[in-house]
């Protein structure tokens, strides 16, 4: 899992059904120090998370889909967690 | 599998349900030498392992099956705390 920032939402009226009624937002990965890593991507979102919010993604197919309630469903990201708190102790 | 140091931890009190009462880690990967190597990440702990310990960790779907039959999304999880490694 990676820690990342809401940075915006992204609306499409035409994609796969298993999208349907999901909520996609425009995740940017932090590093532990809270700056941008890579590349910004897309992950589906049932937790009701908002932009600035920082956020636990998976990246990974399968937990993605069990994230959203769909299992099979062609997503690779998913938002899972709202941070309230990092605590790194080195 | 990978070595990794338990650098942290991490508080979510809105997370999906089926990651309720599991602890989330902030882990360094480790090279063989022991030095840092790579991204830190995000993982579930399925032993009880906590900061400072070095561990091993699994990647991807697998992370998930400790805690069979309950479908943990996850990418990583901590499966073991390293006493030891010896490079040959």
């Amino acid at each position: 899992m990676q820690i990342a920032r809401v940075v915006g939402t992204v609306v499409a009226t035409q994609k796969h059904g298993a999208f349907e009624g999901a909520k996609l937002l425009l995740v940017q990965p932090l590093t532990l120090e809270g700056q941008p890593r890579g590349t910004a991507l897309l992950a589906v979102d049932s937790l009701g998370a908002g932009v600035h919010e920082k956020v636990l993604i998976v990246m990974e197919g399968r937990a993605a889909g069990e994230a959203l309630g769909r299992k099979g469903a062609p997503v690779d990201a998913a938002i899972i967690g709202i941070i309230d708190s990092v605590d790194v102790q080195e | 599998m990978q070595l990794a140091r338990v650098i942290g931890d991490i508080v979510a009190s809105h997370k999906d349900e089926n990651l309720s009462s599991l602890k989330l880690l902030v882990l360094q990967p480790l090279a063989a030498d022991g030095s840092d190597t790579g991204r830190t990440l995000v993982a579930v702990d399925a032993i009880g392992a906590g900061v400072g310990e070095t561990v091993f960790f699994v990647r991807g779907k697998e992370a998930s099956f400790p805690f069979f039959p309950t479908e943990v999304p996850t990418d990583a999880g901590v499966v073991g705390i390293v006493d030891h490694w010896d490079l040959g």
